[in-house]
């Protein structure tokens, strides 16, 4: 899609605005959204929305616009509309939102782990809960989610932050296992 | 077997049999299960629905629990039909609502029922007469086994099966039980059982599920955590707390029994008159009375009604029933008295 604005360039900016009760929808590329959004600066609608967005970010120490511009990249539900409907997208939107969706699962359980079955012969891939070598696997393939997200959303220090960690935690994966011993196999199934 | 055949049946689960049938209806546990990167039905396009109608449709063929179900799409149904559906627990008013390209399998029984593009690409439910978990979530897991043979389930190894609403991520599971509970009512303790219930993570609904009164004494009960509990002890939880609820009532109904004999006897005899001998009922009443009489033929004080026949007819009465009865639409004043006429018909079978 283009930018509703220049008409040239990919828009990567999606805001609903409601102006007197009139609800339009706008596209915009990152140029043209920066410089709306310090022309919008003084007017009541847009802006208050953006403030709302900037208080939801910062409750679970996400930065200004993540969760305002935060799009599944298979789905394309974005997370102000997974904030309208409670509902995601699909199963991808798991692992686009997961800096997100991690403390509200922990709000709603109490639990951020699963520890119930899965379909049989399969150990799925992605993170893993256990607090053994995979707790550091599951934090460098969260914080790497992170990363990606981060550059997408232009949060820079937080790249920045994200990459030097994933660094450290990648060096010592390197170095041998002394406490955790002779699980290098993988993971037993009861400890799933 | 053919949709009209339900008609003329009694729902497996509604049989008044099992372990504490006095007191517990039916054990039900369902689990939600997606597919992997289809859009969730709220969020799908057209091709992806009927894609999903016909991957499942497959698999329900090629499981041997499900291969002999009925497998109705419910762009095919009425809307008699669908409400038919509600009132026998097969499926949500939410399915029943807005039925483009949504799908329902149930097999001859009606123990297992599966919704297709419910809120989540499966909906699958399995429900038996009396307090029995244990054997329910024994036949759920078996057929979600062999589902997964067959079907990419969407899942992750941190946070297990992910479904649409985050409320239900991990397990995917809600187990539920179905209570009769006059004598806690009637003692005035029910809403400090429900209060202590919910400060242990569970809810309380009525008897058709979310967003439903409790009427007729009835509830049910079900876990609210799906995340970092195993099914297991998820199941375990939830049948203690069912006991110590099961054990509240048989008390209740001991302190009626001894201090208001009278009293209940009186209450029990009437609504049994009222039931056996009305001409016109609203299904209000019809709700409040069947429950005094399954009340007074669970502690003794009626003895030729059955159970399952009390059971039977809180769902016989209900709107679409009647007017499938009677093969045509009936206004609210025709179906008050259908209404009577068939528990006429049956009480004094």
């Amino acid at each position: 899609m283009l930018c509703n604005i220049c008409n040239k360039n990919q828009a990567t900016v999606h805001l609903t605005e409601i102006v007197d009760e009139q609800m339009s929808e706008l596209h915009l590329c990152d140029e043209c959204a920066r410089k709306k959004s310090m022309q919008m600066e003084q007017q009541f609608g847009l802006s208050d929305l953006l403030a709302g967005l900037v208080d939801y970010g910062k409750q679970f120490g996400g930065g200004e616009k993540s969760a305002a511009v935060l799009k599944c990249g298979h789905c394309g539900l974005t997370y102000e509309d997974f904030r309208k409907i409670g509902r995601l997208g699909c199963s991808e939107c798991y692992a686009s939102f997961v800096k997100y969706l991690a403390p509200l699962l922990k709000r709603i359980h109490g639990a951020s782990a699963h520890t119930g079955k899965f379909p049989p012969g399969q150990i799925p891939e992605g993170p893993r809960p256990q607090k053994t070598k995979m707790t550091r696997d599951a934090n460098i393939d969260e914080l790497k989610a992170g990363l990606q997200q981060a550059i997408v959303t232009e949060e820079f220090e937080d790249a920045a932050r994200l990459r030097d960690k994933i660094k450290e935690l990648e060096q010592k994966a390197k170095e041998p296992e002394k406490k955790e011993g002779k699980k290098k196999g993988g993971v037993k199934k009861d400890e799933i | 077997m053919r949709f009209e055949d339900l008609l003329g049946q009694t729902s497996g689960w509604l049989k008044g049999t099992g372990p504490n049938s006095d007191i517990v209806i039916s054990s039900r546990v369902r689990l939600a299960r997606n597919l992997v990167k289809i859009p969730f039905p709220h969020w799908a396009k057209r091709p992806d629905l009927e894609q999903v109608v016909v991957m499942a449709e497959n698999a329900f063929r090629n499981t041997e629990q499900l291969k002999s179900g009925l497998f109705l799409r419910l762009d095919d149904l009425d809307n008699v039909d669908k409400q038919f559906l509600v009132e026998r627990h097969l499926m949500s008013t939410e399915h029943a609502n807005r039925s483009n390209q949504k799908a329902l399998l149930l097999t001859s029984d009606e123990n297992i029922a599966i919704m297709v593009n419910e809120e989540d690409h499966l909906r699958m439910q399995v429900m038996e007469p009396g307090f029995d978990l244990d054997v329910t979530w024994g036949v759920m897991n078996k057929i979600d086994d062999r589902l997964a043979e067959l079907l990419p389930y969407a899942v992750r190894r941190d946070w297990g099966y992910l479904t649409a609403c985050p409320t239900n991520t991990g397990t995917g599971m809600r187990g539920s039980v179905m209570l009769h509970l006059p004598g806690l009512v009637m003692t005035r303790q029910i809403n400090r059982v429900l209060e202590a219930i919910s400060k242990l993570s569970f809810t309380t609904r009525g008897l058709y599920g979310e967003g439903t009164q409790a009427s007729g004494n009835f509830f049910q009960i079900s876990n609210q955590v799906s995340l970092g509990q195993r099914e297991e002890e998820i199941i375990g939880n939830i049948k203690g707390v069912i006991k110590q609820i099961i054990e509240q009532e048989e008390k209740a109904r001991e302190t009626l029994l001894a201090e208001h004999r009278e009293l209940l006897e009186d209450r029990v005899w009437r609504s049994y008159g009222t039931l056996k001998n009305a001409h016109i009922i609203s299904s209000n009443e019809t709700v409040e009375l069947l429950s005094m009489l399954r009340l007074g033929s669970d502690i003794g004080i009626v003895k030729d009604v059955e159970r399952g026949l009390i059971n039977e007819l809180f769902i016989l009465t209900q709107p679409a029933h009647l007017q499938k009865f009677e093969n045509k639409k009936l206004t609210a004043n025709e179906r008050d008295i259908k209404r009577a006429q068939i528990i006429r018909e049956r009480i004094t079978k």
